[in-house]
């Protein structure tokens, strides 16, 4: 392997390939890290960024809204559940699993993605 | 079932099994082998541990729909299924796939090739006991990702086939980051060539380990890299007309193109993987020289197509080469919403049984690497349990620490 041991001992010299994302090192308390970082005092990371048409988080624009259906037929994971009093949808993050077939097939253009990924929440909404 | 046996010259046997249950399997295992001391002396595996009925949930969907939970078959190789079932598809309702659609699916079948092959290198490595090789082609392996991310908006799954063309087109800004990618993966070729052939210790782990003569490939229907290893000229990108292909200059990659000779063992199935990462890089460059201009998709408004697909009366397949072998799909439609019946064969399924003659007569230390060798759609399957009076377990751990042994056992030697 003295190729790879080439290779390693170059690598001691790069900066780290891995984005250190949300902090550099695994806090003792993550309650006081975001504590410090609501003060200003330490910094979080950015996660890398995305490239342009990510296929993100959906929005859902309620006005716009025909509600023609279309995009409930093509849903592959039920994630766009239709509301027949209100003539309006609505969309479980959950459910969803990011194809963009509802954003493709919506006639009125009040389904859109954006660039959130980091989707763990405590509520469902 | 797992029991100490003696035969009439005072030998003792064990019987050891392998899985089938692992959180991290997508498609458990179960490998039955007798061993003696160290040798394995009788295989037998029993399938189906697990059952999603994806196939039954597509008879509830409308084509559309199913296209995304094709895709959810497998986390590598997604493309493939998606492609399969879309091709099925268009041979029952007879859709034509325009030509620049054809090669923006070439290009995105081949760039998960890549990916499956670098990442299957890193397997290989970590089976081995190298474990920074395996994340030194990890870190190969991020560049193709991110250029799939750039391409179709994520990472792995890709959604950018539909039926009768593709989803997202190729612009012109973004030919020149998918060339870069292609140098990328020239240049790492050379790179990953010296570290897996030139090494004498992955040498002598893999030469004559797991032998699938041509014979055995050819009984046990053996796909993909691993027939192809075996000396089995079988590639399903050349012998049928599908995507832009036929269009392509391009022959099956055979181990003897390197070494001169075929022996069907771990380390021509490694030459084979690695050769084929290089001809996808050129594949997609020949592509995007080649690619006319024009529609990208058959019917660009979905009720229209799931309207015209509703009309649609008769049988489709689609078979086409994933990055472990060949896919197959079959659609039966009667003029409903959602096809009558739909049926999947995944690559693994056939490569599996070649596990049989492979791992007869070797060690047990060598059963890892010989059943990561076929690049089963599996994560670990190296975890095993030996039952009997002298009742011990081996863990993934275990089989994971009597490999690196026996690597550095033969380090040690070839000092």
């Amino acid at each position: 392997m003295i190729t790879m041991q080439k290779e390693l001992f170059r690598q001691l010299f790069k900066r780290a390939f891995t984005n250190q994302f949300p902090a550099k090192h695994a806090p003792k308390s993550v309650n006081a890290l975001l504590e410090a970082v609501g003060k200003g005092k330490a910094k979080l990371n950015p996660p890398v960024p995305v490239p342009e048409n990510f296929r993100g988080k959906i929005a859902y624009d309620k006005n716009k809204c025909i509600g023609c259906q279309l995009c409930v037929k093509v849903c592959p994971a039920n994630a766009v559940v239709f509301k027949p009093k209100e003539k309006k949808i609505s969309y479980h993050t959950f459910r969803c699993t990011f194809c963009g077939e509802c954003v493709n097939v919506c006639p009125v253009k009040c389904l859109t993605f954006t660039d959130e990924f980091l989707l763990a929440d405590y509520k469902k909404d | 079932m797992l029991e100490k046996k003696k035969d009439a010259d005072g030998d003792t046997s064990y019987s050891i099994s392998v899985g089938p249950v692992h959180p991290a399997l997508k498609e458990p295992v179960k490998l039955n082998m007798s061993i003696e001391g160290e040798k394995v002396t009788g295989v037998d595996f029993e399938l189906s541990q697990v059952h999603r009925g994806v196939e039954w949930m597509g008879t509830r969907r409308n084509p559309i729909q199913i296209m995304f939970l094709a895709e959810r078959i497998c986390g590598i190789c997604n493309i493939c299924h998606i492609m399969a079932f879309s091709k099925a598809v268009e041979n029952a309702a007879g859709i034509e796939v325009p030509a620049r659609a054809s090669y923006i699916r070439t290009i995105a079948a081949e760039l998960e090739r890549i990916h499956s092959h670098v990442l299957w290198a890193g397997v290989a490595a970590h089976e081995l006991g190298f474990d920074s090789v395996m994340h030194y082609t990890w870190k190969l392996r991020e560049n193709v990702l991110d250029t799939i991310e750039y391409l179709t908006g994520n990472r792995i799954t890709k959604a950018i086939v539909t039926i009768g063309g593709v989803r997202r087109d190729i612009h012109e800004k973004q030919v020149p980051r998918l060339k870069e990618t292609t140098d990328y993966y020239l240049k790492s070729f050379d790179k990953l060539g010296k570290i897996f052939l030139k090494d004498p210790v992955v040498k002598s782990r893999c030469r004559d380990t797991g032998i699938l003569t041509k014979k055995e490939a050819l009984v046990t229907c053996a796909v993909g890299p691993t027939a192809r290893a075996s000396g089995v000229r079988k590639d399903i990108r050349v012998d049928e007309t599908y995507a832009a292909y036929p269009e392509l200059d391009m022959k099956p990659m055979m181990p003897d193109m390197v070494t001169g000779e075929t022996r069907g063992d771990v380390y021509d199935r490694i030459i084979t993987r690695l050769l084929e990462v290089k001809q996808s890089a050129e594949i997609i460059n020949d592509c995007l020289n080649q690619m006319p201009e024009g529609k990208i998709v058959y019917e660009e408004k979905i009720p229209k197509l799931l309207a015209e697909l509703k009309g649609v009366e008769g049988e489709g397949t689609g078979r086409l080469e994933a990055p472990r072998g060949e896919v197959f799909h079959y659609v039966k439609m009667v003029g409903e919403d959602s096809p009558y019946a739909w049926k999947v064969r995944a690559p693994t399924y056939n490569n599996m049984l070649a596990w049989v003659p492979m791992l007869m007569n070797e060690q047990i230390a060598d059963i890892p690497i010989i059943a990561a060798s076929i690049d089963p759609c599996m994560s670990c399957t190296n975890r095993a349990v030996v039952a009997g009076k002298t009742s011990s377990i081996l863990t993934q751990e275990n089989l994971h620490r009597l490999s690196v042994e026996k690597t550095r056992k033969i380090r040690e030697a070839l000092k």
